[in-house]
This record gives C-alpha cells, sequence and structure tokens, in this order.
C-alpha cells in the first residue's frame, strides 16, 4: 500500500491519533470514533483501499456454488466455475445494474438478470442476449462479462478482494500476518466454514470492535460471567499470571497470544471434550508432530491467538476458529459477520464440541459478546462529551517500545499498530 | 401442521396455551429460576442462525444451543449484576399466538406444539421487535408440563433487532 497516502484530506483534523511513544502518549481523538465526515474519509482511504475478506474457499466447495457477499458495501458474488476456478464478481448487471444474484447461496451454471434477462455463465461471460439483433455490429458481447473487483486473490483459502488497482499483491499485503494464516490453516489437511453465519450489529464505531478482538485487558473484567460458567462447568479458568504476548505485525496487522486452559479440537484434549474423543485430538497432536517441527506443531495445536488483518478481517483461533469481519455502515454503527472454521471430516462429538464452544462464548447469543456489543456502544455514548474530554487513551506497555517489546496480551501495542496504519493511510501523519 | 385439523380436545388445547402464557409471563418478569424449574433435564434450547433454520443443527452454526448445562449458565450469568448487556435488564412483552397441537398426545405423552411470537424488548429508549415460529416439545410432569424442546426460529435477522439476542427469546 506503498504510495497510496495523500496529503491530509480532513482540514483542521490532522492529529487525531497522538503518538508520542518517547513521552509514553498514545490517544486518540475521539472525532476519529464519532465524526461522520472521518468515516466517509476512511471509506476511500481504507476500506477503498486495502485487501478485504469475501470468504472461504470451502463454502463454495463444488462447481458452481456460490454465495452473495457484500464487502465495503459492495454486493458481490463468490462464485467457483465450472472449470473450478474461484471468482468474485461484482453483483450488478452490466446492462442496467441490476442485482444478478438475489439469494444468498446455490449452485449455478449461470445467472439471468430478471429485469431483461440478460444471462452469465460462471466463468462471468455474456452468454445469453434476448432479441440480440437489436443491436448493432459494434456491439461486442464479450466487453459485457460480469466485472469483478481490480483484485481478487486467494491465500491458504481465505478469499479477499480489493477496489483499489494499485494496491500491492495479496501476499505482500498480509505480510507477516501470513504466517497466522497458516497457523489456522495447517491446523488439518483440509479445514473447511461450517454453515451458518452468525451476523450482528452495534450502535459503536468499528474501530471500536477491532480494538475490542485484540484486548487481552479487558477479558477478565467484562467477560467475569462467562469465566464464571467456564469454571463452574469445566473447572477452567484464565489464570491473570499465565504469560501472553502481543505483536505489532507490520501493516497495520497484529496479534495477541495465549496459551489457555481450555480445550481445543486442534489439539488440546481435556475433559470436557469427554473421554470419547481423547485419542482423536491427542492423534491431530501427533499428526501436527509428524507434519511439522515440534514448536511449529506447539503452536498450531496449544496456542490461542486473535489476528488481525487490517482493517477488519478478525481470526480468533480459541476453542474453535472464528473469522469475523467488521464493517461500519456509519460512523456510530457497525455489522459483524462471524462463520467458524473446522477440520473437514471430524467426528460428529468433536464438531458438536467445537460448535457449542463457539456460540457459548461468541455471537449474538453468546455469553460474552452481547457485553462486548454493550461496552463499545457504552464508549460510543460516552462520546458525547467528546468536546469537553476529547481523549481515549490507548498507551498501555507503550514504555517497551523502544526497548521492542516484550508485549502482553494485556498491553496495547496491538491497538497502536491498527490505529498507526490507520493514521497513515488517512494521511494524518 | 398441513392436512386436516386435528381433533385435539379443548381442554388440552387450553392446558398447552396457558403454560405457554405462564413459561412467557415468567421470562418476562425475570423470574428466571421458576422458568429454569420448567425446562427438562435433557432440554434443548435453540436460536437457528437467520438464514439457515432449514439447515441440520447438528452441522449448522446455530445463534444459541444450550442444553441443560449451558441454559442454567445463562440463567445465571442473567440473575448475575455482571450480565452488563442486561444491565440494566431489557422489559420484555411477549405475544405467544396461533397456538397449535401437533395432534394428541404420543404413547409418551410428548405433545408438540407450533406458535408464532412477537417479543417486544425496550431498553434505554430503543424499542426492538423479534419476530418468528416456536417450537416447543412438551413432557407432561404432574399437573403440568416440562420443556423439552425449545425452538425460537427468527423471520428476520438479529442486525434487524437491536444487533444482539441478550434476552432468552
Amino acid at each position: 500500500m506503498t504510495e497510496l497516502l495523500e496529503p491530509a484530506a480532513l482540514t483542521g483534523t490532522a492529529g487525531l491519533v497522538d503518538d508520542r511513544p518517547a513521552e509514553g502518549f498514545f490517544r486518540v481523538d475521539r472525532a476519529a470514533l464519532v465524526d461522520e465526515a472521518v468515516f466517509a474519509e476512511e471509506q476511500k482511504a481504507v476500506f477503498d483501499r486495502c485487501w478485504l475478506y469475501v470468504g472461504h474457499t470451502s463454502e463454495i466447495a463444488a462447481p458452481g456454488d456460490f454465495r452473495a457477499r457484500t464487502v465495503a458495501g459492495r454486493p458481490l458474488i463468490l462464485w467457483r466455475g465450472t472449470d473450478g476456478e474461484v471468482r468474485v464478481f461484482l453483483n450488478a448487471c452490466r446492462h442496467r445494474g441490476a442485482q444478478l444474484c438475489r439469494v444468498p447461496d446455490g449452485n449455478a451454471r449461470g445467472m439471468s438478470c430478471f429485469y431483461h434477462a440478460w444471462t452469465y455463465s460462471n466463468d462471468g461471460r455474456l452468454t445469453g442476449l434476448p432479441d440480440a439483433d437489436g443491436y448493432g455490429p459494434g456491439f461486442d458481447r464479450s466487453r459485457f462479462g460480469l466485472s469483478s473487483p481490480p483484485g481478487v486473490d486467494v491465500y491458504r483459502g481465505f478469499v479477499f478482494c480489493c477496489f483499489d488497482p494499485d494496491a500491492v499483491d495479496l501476499p505482500t499485503y498480509l505480510g507477516e500476518a501470513r504466517d497466522y494464516l497458516d497457523l489456522v490453516a495447517d491446523q488439518s489437511p483440509e479445514m473447511e466454514v461450517v454453515e451458518g453465519m452468525h451476523e450482528y450489529s452495534m450502535e459503536a464505531n468499528w474501530k471500536l470492535f477491532v480494538e475490542n478482538s485484540l484486548d487481552g485487558y479487558h477479558l477478565i473484567p467484562l467477560h467475569r460471567t462467562y469465566f464464571d460458567y467456564l469454571k463452574a462447568t469445566e473447572d477452567s479458568y484464565l489464570d491473570p499470571r499465565r504469560p501472553t504476548e502481543a505483536r505489532d505485525l507490520g501493516g497495520g496487522h497484529a496479534v495477541i497470544t495465549v496459551e489457555g486452559p481450555w480445550a481445543r479440537p486442534v489439539a488440546r484434549w481435556t475433559p470436557a471434550m469427554g473421554e470419547e474423543n481423547r485419542d482423536y485430538v491427542e492423534a491431530r497432536r501427533t499428526e501436527l508432530e509428524e507434519r511439522f517441527d515440534a514448536d511449529r506443531a506447539r503452536r498450531i495445536a496449544t496456542t490461542d491467538r486473535n489476528l488481525l488483518v487490517f482493517p477488519n478481517l478478525v481470526i480468533n483461533d480459541i476453542m474453535g476458529v472464528v473469522i469475523r469481519t467488521i464493517t461500519p455502515t456509519a460512523a456510530g454503527r457497525t455489522v459483524i459477520a462471524q462463520w467458524t472454521l473446522a477440520t473437514k471430516g471430524e467426528p460428529e462429538s468433536v464438531r458438536a464440541r467445537r460448535l457449542d464452544s463457539y456460540v457459548t462464548f461468541q455471537g449474538p447469543g453468546g455469553l460474552a459478546t452481547p457485553d462486548d456489543m454493550e461496552a463499545c456502544e457504552s464508549c460510543q455514548q460516552g462520546f458525547a462529551t467528546a468536546a469537553e474530554s476529547p481523549w481515549s487513551d490507548i498507551s498501555r506497555g507503550i514504555h517497551k517500545e523502544a526497548a521492542g517489546g516484550p508485549f502482553t496480551a494485556a498491553d496495547e501495542v496491538q491497538q497502536r499498530a491498527f490505529w498507526r496504519r490507520w493514521r497513515d493511510l488517512l494521511g494524518l501523519r | 401442521m398441513t392436512g386436516p385439523l386435528t381433533t385435539v380436545p379443548a381442554a388440552l388445547q387450553h392446558e398447552v396455551e396457558q403454560f405457554l402464557y405462564r413459561e412467557a409471563a415468567l421470562l418476562d418478569g425475570w423470574r428466571l429460576d421458576e422458568w429454569f424449574a420448567l425446562m427438562h433435564p435433557d432440554v434443548e434450547y435453540r436460536v437457528p442462525a437467520p438464514g439457515s433454520d432449514h439447515l441440520d443443527p447438528r452441522h449448522t452454526l446455530q445463534v444459541i444451543h444450550d442444553d441443560h448445562t449451558r441454559l442454567g449458565g445463562r440463567v445465571v450469568r442473567l440473575t448475575s449484576k455482571h450480565a452488563h448487556a442486561e444491565s440494566p435488564r431489557s422489559r420484555t412483552r411477549r405475544f405467544v399466538t396461533n397456538v397449535r397441537l401437533d395432534g394428541p398426545p404420543g404413547e409418551t405423552g410428548e405433545i408438540t406444539v407450533a406458535a408464532n411470537f412477537h417479543v417486544m424488548r425496550t431498553r434505554l429508549g430503543k424499542l426492538d421487535h423479534f419476530l418468528g415460529t416456536y417450537r416447543f416439545v412438551l413432557v407432561p410432569d404432574g399437573a403440568g408440563f416440562l420443556v423439552r424442546e425449545r425452538v425460537a426460529t427468527l423471520d428476520h435477522g438479529i442486525v434487524e433487532a437491536g444487533g444482539t439476542v441478550s434476552i432468552i427469546l
């Protein structure tokens, strides 16, 4: 994303991010979280320029499979062609723009626009044109295939797109975050997104939930009822003295890591998983040790991680893998979409345990996520005092930056990584 | 629920309706321990994820999928002062209508019931509507019933209903 920075377009708002590590300061002007002009600017500077998550290849496993998705406000079709190729199309007829795909998912060799019946094959070609004689000899139907975003690429099954034709390629964009996507993708020879998605929302700025997704500091105070539940039902609890790590991965990407006490389907068996699953889970660990060296097998199997791929993709690999996108629809409104990624072919009892662990903690009906939404909304409401109290403090651990860390998950270096990239993209530096 | 209108005895229809109304009133009144006492030890309380409610729940992500232990944990959470999303608590008003029994009780006495619901939630100056259908499986217990299955299927996304499901639907 080099050479994309423009001079600050927000006259008078330069300095939204007050970053003075030598003085132990890092604070964000709450205008960055409430101002609709900032929202409009970040649509252009961030969402129109960064690589954004669309879906996973396993969601369109068979030729012809498709999913309708909305990314950065654009309706898209994630579609596997009869030729096996994964493509992303803009979900708008080339003729007059009506949405071609009007169902959430399915399988089709082609789609026909309901308005004038222009028809496209699943490789995007315009194959059907009613009353074609009405077009003159200069009309070249090969120029009217479905359009795609300027950038579409797949990394380890994760499909991304980018609306900036001048962006760097996806591997370069992902940078060090690739290693952490690998830790998820390498959990088994084949991973699959489980059917069903969570979609929920909050009346708060999207960046608050990005911060929350990387925030080890809030876990014990905010999620007490969840940890009480884990203690009561599984006798596992998060010891605050347990070592954790936070890393700025560059490019706005960041990760926090802990080795938690809870069960992981890949691959940390605890009694909570049931004796019947012990052999299976322990065999997964052995399999990883055969495929990788011992340290990498350990990282895959027993480290719990929350990864941010800038700007809005979060991958939580804790009791299972959660794929989360955080999308603003206004300065004070955010929609979150979540899926879970699992080992293909795992036993039903392991799959059931995985899904139950996920929904108990996460999502709109979990024992924890509604409190995260409440916290972010409460912050947003508190920002009504922004004129008098403009700054949010994000300085935990900043005194360790000169030495390069090490940082814990309860530090905020991971959130600063996000904000510094955001600031650079908005040209506010 | 297609086919001929079932010939469910009026007294049984009445009994089931009164049970559902009482269950709803306990939830509206936040008398969650009394409500939880109506749950069978093998209870399944489920809210399918909107858009995938037609798929096999064993292989599909749900919004809520509680057995007795998890539902008990939910009740403990909601009755604690640390359930921040419900502090202050929502006020809810539940309309349970169009109650249809699948037929007379089977040999085990179980009754499968379908109903419509409209749950209104007010909290912090906002009003959310949850619309959908219930599926209950009721098991006779003394003079009343215990709930062995309770599925609340929404007609809409959660984004359209305030963003989260922090209450029991």
